[in-house]
């Protein structure tokens, strides 16, 4: 069990800047997630946890031991790339007890830690069985029992789920998180995929550009959302931006736009002012025929329950989440207003967000 | 474009059924998701339209004409693959343009640029064109895999899971543009999918598929809001419909035979309980960004439900859970309407 503290770190290839100047703890027995497009730095930052880069400068402490230099093996971490590989001439039990019998592990030891692992991973039934005929979530399971059998400190995992086909993915989610659960080892995850880390972390630290935008738990991250960029990247569909122009002081409470009322978060900070955006989630829109923002309905996805309605506005397309029973139908034109409480504002051109009570408050109904 | 007909269509592979006398009819112009599990059969489907399986019984025909025993190359359809294939060594734009170059249908090159370009702007690829396909992202790549199967006109294109390797928000824009795409070509589409949201939002009609067989076919909203029996209610539906045994929650009214209640968010009212009517508890709510899942324990039964935005409630409290116009299944699961 391990804590992973990352100060300052930084990763220079040639003039390329991978990973800028990022700090974060990741909690023993914390499942923790790094977020964000392929080329964010996430994938540098976790082989640098591993030992498989060094930085340029910066600090890595593993329990509060600077390992920032020591080699991969003096770690204790296991790093798990995607989750395929088995040995297709080994039976489940030496595919499990492969890392350790590499390591020259006494015999009767190995056999009792396969054995315990594969009863975590409930496959133990399955021990004696070449790899070869089992089924595909088995052959998972055996992938992953192979890297949990040498009980490291800690886990890094780069999109480890990344070839699987769409719903073993969806499957093997549940499962890492339950195992994680049970085992309670820290791990750090990588991948592109919000679905995934909203669905697995306790925290997730969303990059861009080799900066950490912003990390925090998911509902966090989602409610409160640091920069247009994160508030973009998370949420299926994303986050509307109205772009509007105006200034907002400290106590704000209403904003502008094109003649349009809207009451918003009461600002807590100086402010800022000039090109500004409101920020809605899909799910914070009502059809209200009173309202003066108004627009034409292009599109309407049927969901069961709810439907996402893409309306075309004077602020550009929006996206709204509302029940399946109202009738939305492309060419209906609709009026439409927001939950105050929940709205977003940020800065236009850094995409900072602006303080509001949101932030103080830690609202999170 | 053509209409698709599939007439009592039976694959096996050896000891296994993978499709068992399957009839289905794609419209001209048509939309038509095939929604199943792995192994359903769905693909094998896809793959018997397509030529590339030889059906042991049964007939296909498309656009009136019988194509059962004619090979894939006659056919005129086009197959996106889950797993993208492009030819590495090539750019997206020769990618594009490598189906129109067939000797089978020569065209001048001019006409195939025009034609590439159009469709390139339509995925939004225009600025890649000139990549190499290993240089393209995962999404543009999937994008250009889809783009070669729209630079032809064929009379029926066939897709299987074409956006499951794309990331959430790229799949939401793709679903958008396959729908834009249908309507502006006026396609026949035949889509498999495991996925109940691209299931519901694309399609004109989606079959439900399970072990090689059709059970029901429909719109989105018939098959959410009317099923035929308890398994395709279970398919659809976020969260999954709640099962209940008849009679743990009152209802009133229950038809004769009933031996299960399908129950989902939008059959339930959930309230803070006042004195004395108190059903459940909550357990935990499980707060999944856009969405919130109500989790109630009830008589050691759990019971799962969308949390309305602003209901206010909390772990820990009693709640009343009133019922209203449920589905109702029989034992063997077959659908009992109400009277």
């Amino acid at each position: 069990m391990a804590e992973i503290r990352i100060e300052h770190l930084r990763k220079q290839f040639d003039d390329f800047v991978a990973v800028e100047d990022s700090s974060l703890t990741v909690e023993n027995g914390e499942f923790f997630v790094m977020l964000g497009p392929s080329g964010c730095g996430k994938t540098t930052t976790l082989r640098m946890i591993a030992g498989l880069e060094l930085p340029t400068s910066g600090r890595i402490l593993l329990d509060g031991d600077d390992v920032t230099f020591l080699r991969a093996s003096e770690r204790d971490i296991a790093f798990v790339f995607q989750l395929f590989a088995l040995y297709p001439h080994m039976n489940v039990r030496r595919n499990i007890g492969f890392p350790l019998s590499c390591q020259g592990v006494p015999r009767s030891d190995v056999r009792r830690r396969v054995e315990e692992t594969a009863r975590l991973l409930r496959i133990d039934h399955l021990l004696d069985r070449p790899v070869s005929g089992l089924a595909g979530g088995d052959r998972q399971r055996v992938a992953l029992g192979r890297a949990i059998v040498r009980r490291p400190k800690a886990f890094l995992m780069d999109e480890p789920l990344g070839t699987l086909d769409a719903e073993f993915r969806e499957l093997m989610c549940q499962e890492l998180r339950q195992l994680h659960n049970r085992i309670g080892a820290t791990t750090v995850y990588v991948t592109h995929d919000q679905l995934e880390a909203m669905a697995m972390a306790d925290k997730i630290a969303v990059m861009n550009h080799g900066v950490i935008e912003q990390y925090g738990p998911p509902q966090e991250i989602y409610d409160r959302p640091a920069s247009m960029y994160v508030a973009d990247f998370i949420g299926s569909p994303p986050m509307n931006f109205l772009p509007f122009r105006g200034s907002l002081r400290r106590g704000t409470r209403q904003v502008r736009l094109n003649g349009a009322t809207i009451d918003v978060p009461e600002i807590r900070e100086e402010g800022a002012e000039g090109d500004l955006v409101l920020g809605v989630r899909p799910e914070h829109i009502r059809f209200d025929e009173s309202s003066k923002i108004r627009g034409k309905v292009v599109d309407a996805e049927y969901l069961g329950t709810t439907q996402i309605v893409t309306v075309t506005t004077g602020h550009g397309t929006i996206k709204a989440r509302i029940g399946a029973d109202r009738p939305a139908d492309p060419g209906d034109t609709v009026g439409l207003t927001f939950v105050a409480s929940r709205l977003s504002l940020f800065a236009g051109g850094s995409g900072r967000a602006v303080r509001t009570e949101l932030h103080d408050g830690g609202r999170n109904g | 474009m053509a209409e698709v007909v599939l007439n009592g269509v039976t694959k096996r592979f050896g000891e296994t059924v993978a499709v068992d006398d399957m009839s289905l009819t794609v419209a001209d112009g048509e939309f038509v998701v095939l929604l199943g599990p792995t192994g359903a059969g769905k693909t094998t489907t896809l793959r018997l339209v397509a030529g590339l399986e030889r059906a042991d019984a049964g007939s296909v025909s498309i656009g009136g004409a019988d194509v059962t025993g004619t090979e894939p190359a006659a056919r005129d359809v086009t197959f996106v693959f889950q797993q993208y294939s492009l030819y590495p060594h090539l750019s997206a734009y020769d990618n594009l343009a490598f189906p129109l170059r067939s000797p089978a249908r020569r065209q001048p090159e001019a006409a195939i640029r025009a034609r590439v370009e159009e469709v390139a702007a339509m995925l939004r690829i225009s600025s890649k064109l000139n990549n190499k396909a290993t240089r393209l992202s995962g999404g543009e790549m999937q994008r250009v895999a889809i783009g070669r199967a729209l630079v032809r006109n064929p009379q029926v294109y066939l897709m299987d899971e074409p956006l499951s390797s794309l990331d959430a928000k790229l799949r939401g824009d793709m679903r958008l543009e396959l729908k834009r795409i249908k309507k502006d070509v006026g396609a026949t589409i035949l889509y498999v999918t495991h996925d109940q949201v691209e299931a519901m939002t694309m399609g004109d009609r989606i079959g439900v598929i399970r072990d090689g067989r059709l059970v029901q076919i429909g719109t989105p909203r018939q098959i959410y809001t009317d099923p035929d029996d308890l398994y395709v209610a279970t398919r659809l539906g976020q969260p999954a419909i709640n099962v209940l045994p008849q009679g743990v929650l009152p209802d009133g009214g229950a038809p004769a035979g009933a031996a299960t209640v399908g129950l989902r968010t939008e059959h339930l009212r959930i309230r803070r309980a006042a004195n004395g009517e108190a059903r459940g508890q909550v357990d935990w709510i499980e707060h999944l960004g856009d969405q919130s899942h109500l989790h109630i324990s009830l008589d050691g039964r759990r019971i799962t439900t969308l949390a309305e935005p602003d209901s206010g409630l909390d772990v820990g409290d009693k709640v009343s859970i009133e019922v209203t116009e449920p589905l109702y299944f029989a034992a063997d699961g077959t659908r009992i309407r109400g009277a």
